[in-house]
């Protein structure tokens, strides 16, 4: 782009995005909130979330230095992919609209809706019906038992 | 109890009338083993039968048919232990399994020394290696779970590799040290005769492991390290064995920095010719099955040839046999699943289990039975003591420390509890009593010390070990298997994390694991499949397809068997009516809330009666609290198999679902379509509501919905219906229908966004401005498959329309694509001018 920054629409441009179901989403993540540019700086502080876990680093948050914390942070940025208004809670509407780019057509919004239902059933521990980002972790961890990089 | 005794008693009979006739032939053989066959009595007793006088009507042909009748009698036997203690099953939740056969083998030793005064028989390493050893490596790399075993790969071949030379040299070096320094006595024995020790006790035994790790459940990625660390170790251990066989022949004069230089050579040489070699053979045979459709009865036999073939082959090169043997397990099962038969699969799955069950039985019972045999016993209490606990000690810092390396570099880093486990699930077996017996008695003076020693050190690990494993599993709270199916919240969880990874991978171009997998599996798809796979295969392929069938499948079978327990299938005929009960333990409780639950099954989304079948087979509780449970069960795994059949794949899996069917071509472009529409709807929602500023997201999307269930060719008509400001953008969704190049969808994004957005005039002036941007996307439209006359409108639009980057920032950026994007499916005869004429259908 122009003057070193990067704008949404040089993230569009990547075709593989546009048939990503999270492709808006994922480029959103990449802006902070409420501007429409980013730098070099804060492109590669979004794309340092996925880098392998390494002890020494700090990642992106300055906690201490347990060796949890690259693996929250991942897991912090697929919650704020979710969590649209940054309330730390996924509430039900959001789990929908999620859902709903996920999936397609076929299924209806009922189902859709009894689908999200079950999920925040599943994951909400202590009863508000939404997803917080404790909760979120014990889902999220199971899906890395898979990987390894 | 009684039929224990019994049991006992008759194996007792039985092995008291083998021993006789067998010493009655003593005297023709000099150790009657099974592997040996000796006819030199035949001649006797032909010899004494041409003095016959009369016709015998019966005659005893003991010596004839003596080698075959032992072997079966023996296999009989070994299998018969097995159901002896399964009499008793409190036993066998204390003790493994293993450790009982030894027990009986000790039995079944004594009594033959008892009535023989020598063991007559023994675990000869021949038949170990070439008849007991390759069936269970064979079973353990075609039921090995792919997926898991190549993530951890790396993992796997560090403990191995590296896990395995440390533990042979620092026992080699402790046990020199300990001699040296006095501790084990006067023995014969030298540096690298130690270090041979070292290498053959060292290995993990896979034997051991499934015999043990089968019954704990473990979580699978333990059990996968444990295993697939005990599989592949082999290639190690076959290494250090000849290599320091060979020293020991050579002397150690002559050990120079070439010698082992040689030696490193041969590792590589030995381990990667082992695995090529199995996955030749694993070629060959998804090759052969391929072609094998007219004789299927057979087909499952050449699975067996071919996998033992691949064992000799290898040993015959002097590679690493288990490798090959489980290399071609491992890349074979893919493909010679998909080509046979669905009969001749589980006649393959089941027989392979049975020769492997089979042959570890065997290997356990004459291990015990081998004991029994003062002439091989030399007890050195010193020796013993510090091999186990070298053995023991060096495990554990060896697995503590590679593991701290490898938590470096692991998404999921191994727990200090897993290791532990790690460590103490490091089994010895028979491998490596195969082994010892091997030696060179000129060689090694200190054979039968070494012999002792291995006997002990298996009997411990495998007794002591297996007995402990068990409580300490549960003590130290290790996680278990996963019994219970993925939750919603996973599954949606591990999807998202597809795309967000696929994305981020695309986003930064950089070559991560799933970009490696994503290449893994064109190739395969695009190669493999078509060599390997029959045609009619590769169609199955399809995960969906897959999961669907099954899911029928399961309906008829519970289906049939409900109706089979009321007496007819009439009821079939009344769905919605169902008052089936298929939860037989409930069926007062339940039988209330189960038309209800099949009822919304039964709706037009195949969600099938199965789920429900499965509530069935869980707890027994009778409580009313529990119904809800139940139901909410059955409602889950609706929603899973939902799911599952929905839920976009990732671009990876776009394109290793390609197939030649145009079903399946069209599926995956639809769904490419749906996103695709999806985004650039949603683009353009916020494009608009970014300008206008008032209106609120909310009201678009419910619009959205609403107008979801009508696809795009009706756009046309409500269009009409409902534009009254919209001016050019109805023009162009109009014609953006009649010439769209992505399939008419995208004329019909922005009608429906701004059906529910209620724009007002001024905005469309603002909306011109974007337009310039249109031509950066081109480029890109033209990789999408949009044709040619979307080229021509962006140079016209670069044309008349200023281009101020000032503009660009003010608006919301999604929608500029989406827009530029109509642009470019109008035709070319619109008009250049900036305010478009007013809507035209």
């Amino acid at each position: 782009g122009e003057n070193g920054t990067l704008s949404r629409e040089d993230f569009q441009r990547i075709p593989e995005l546009a048939i990503n179901p999270l492709g808006d989403r994922i480029i959103n993540a990449f802006f902070p909130e409420g501007e429409d540019q980013v730098n070099f700086r804060g492109f590669m502080r979004t794309l340092a979330h996925f880098r392998p876990i390494e002890d020494n680093e700090k990642n992106k948050d300055p906690t201490a230095s347990e060796p949890l914390n690259s693996r929250s942070n991942k897991l912090l940025f697929a919650f704020k992919l979710y969590d649209l208004d940054r309330d730390n809670k996924i509430s039900r509407d959001e789990l929908l609209q999620v859902l709903r780019m996920m999936v397609g057509v076929n299924i209806s919004d009922e189902q859709l809706g009894s689908i999200a239902d079950r999920t925040i059933q599943e994951a909400d521990q202590n009863g508000d019906n939404s997803i917080s980002f404790n909760e979120f972790i014990k889902v999220g961890n199971l899906y890395f038992v898979y990987l390894e990089t | 109890m009684a039929a224990l005794w019994h049991s006992t008693f008759f194996l007792v009979m039985v092995l008291l009338a083998i021993s006789r006739p067998s010493l009655a032939s003593q005297a023709g053989n000099d150790d009657l083993q099974m592997g040996t066959e000796h006819r030199t009595n035949k001649g006797t007793v032909n010899g004494t039968e041409n003095l016959i006088t009369t016709l015998p009507i019966v005659t005893w042909n003991w010596q004839e048919i003596k080698f075959p009748y032992l072997v079966a009698l023996w296999i009989l036997v070994s299998w018969l232990c097995k159901l002896v203690f399964q009499l008793n099953p409190s036993l066998t939740s204390v003790i493994p399994e293993s450790g009982l056969l030894i027990c009986i083998g000790w039995v079944l030793g004594g009594i033959i020394y008892w009535a023989d005064k020598v063991q007559t028989f023994k675990l000869q390493p021949f038949i170990f290696f070439f008849y007991l050893l390759p069936q269970i490596v064979l079973d353990a790399g075609y039921s090995m779970p792919n997926k898991l075993f190549f993530s951890n790969f790396g993992s796997i071949l560090v403990y191995a590799v590296i896990g395995t030379c440390w533990n042979a040299a620092t026992l080699g070096l402790a046990l020199w040290g300990c001699c040296l320094g006095g501790a084990i006595g006067d023995i014969d024995i030298g540096l690298l005769q130690l270090l041979l020790f070292g290498s053959l006790i060292a290995a993990v035994d896979p034997v051991a492991v499934i015999a043990v790790f089968e019954e704990v459940h473990v979580n699978e990625v333990l059990y996968i390290l444990v295993f697939g660390e005990s599989l592949l170790n082999d290639g190690v251990t076959v290494v250090l064995f000849n290599v320091f066989n060979a020293f020991v022949s050579l002397g150690g004069a002559q050990i120079n920095a070439v010698e082992i230089i040689k030696g490193i050579i041969s590792f590589f040489v030995v381990a990667l010719g082992g695995s090529l070699v199995g996955v030749i053979f694993a070629l060959l045979i998804s090759l052969l099955t391929r072609c094998t459709k007219n004789i299927q009865i057979i087909e499952p036999g050449f699975i067996f040839i071919l996998g033992y073939l691949s064992y000799l082959t290898a040993e015959m090169l002097s590679l690493s046999a288990i490798l090959s043997c489980t290399f071609c397990g491992v890349c074979c099962q893919k493909y010679i699943n998909a080509n046979m038969d669905k009969r001749s699969v589980s006649t393959l799955r089941y027989v392979m289990k049975v020769f492997a069950n089979g042959s570890e039985t065997i290997i356990f019972v004459f291990l015990g039975i081998t004991a029994i045999d003062p002439s091989i016993w030399v007890w050195n209490t010193a020796f013993i003591l510090l091999t186990l606990l070298f053995i023991f000690v060096f495990r554990f810092i060896g697995v503590f420390f590679l593991t701290w390396i490898l938590n470096q570099y692991r998404l999921v880093p191994l727990e200090f509890i897993d290791q532990l486990m790690m460590g103490y699930g490091g089994l010895r077996g028979a491998v490596a009593y195969g082994l010892v017996v091997l030696l060179d008695e000129n060689k090694y003076k200190e054979k039968n010390l070494m012999i002792s020693t291995t006997l002990l050190v298996v009997y411990f690990t495998v007794m002591l070990q297996g007995i402990t494993m068990k409580p300490l599993v549960t003590w130290l709270k290790v996680k278990r298997a996963a019994v219970t199916e993925r939750t919603l919240a996973e599954i949606i969880q591990n999807r998202t994390f597809d795309h967000i990874l696929v994305a981020i991978e695309d986003i930064s171009g950089q070559i991560g694991h799933n970009y490696m997998r994503d290449k893994w599996n064109n190739f395969e798809e695009r190669w493999l499949y078509w060599l390997l796979m029959t045609p009619s295969a590769r169609k199955s392929c399809d995960h969906i397809f897959n999961i669907f069938h099954k899911l029928n499948l399961k309906d008829a079978m519970s289906y049939v068997k409900e109706g089979e327990r009321r007496g007819s299938l009439a009821f079939v005929r009344n769905e919605t009516k169902a008052d089936v009960d298929f939860n037989k333990k409930f069926s007062g409780n339940f039988s209330a809330m189960m038309p209800y639950i099949m009822a919304e099954n039964m709706g037009s989304d195949h969600v099938p009666v199965s789920s429900i079948l499965w509530d069935s087979v869980h707890s027994v509780c009778l409580d009313m609290h529990e119904k809800d449970l139940k139901m909410r069960e059955s409602e889950d795994f609706n929603a899973h198999h939902l799911l599952e059949q929905h839920l976009y794949r990732g671009k990876k899996q776009h394109r290793h679902r390609y197939s030649r069917e145009y079903l399946e071509v069209n599926k995956d472009k639809n769904e490419v379509q749906e996103i695709f529409q999806r985004t650039m709807r949603s683009r353009l929602e916020s494009f608009k509501s970014a300008k206008m500023g008032v209106n609120p997201p909310k009201k678009i999307s419910y619009h959205l919905k609403k107008d979801q269930p009508q696809k795009m060719p009706n756009g046309k008509s409500t269009d009409n219906r409902k534009s009254h400001a919209y001016g050019k953008e109805d023009l162009e969704f109009s014609e953006g229908d009649s010439a769209s190049g992505c399939e008419a969808a995208g004329g019909s994004f922005p009608m429906r966004a701004h059906r529910g957005a209620g724009i007002v005039n001024p905005a469309f002036n603002a909306e011109m401005d974007p337009m310039p941007a249109m031509q950066q996307i081109l480029p890109w439209l033209a990789e999408a498959e949009v044709d040619s006359s979307a080229v021509v409108p962006s140079q016209r639009a670069q044309l008349t329309l200023p281009c101020t980057p000032s503009n660009l920032h003010r608006l919301a950026p999604l929608h500029l694509t989406t827009h530029s994007f109509l642009l470019a499916d109008s035709p070319a005869t619109q008009d250049t001018s900036e305010p478009p004429p007013p809507p035209v259908v």
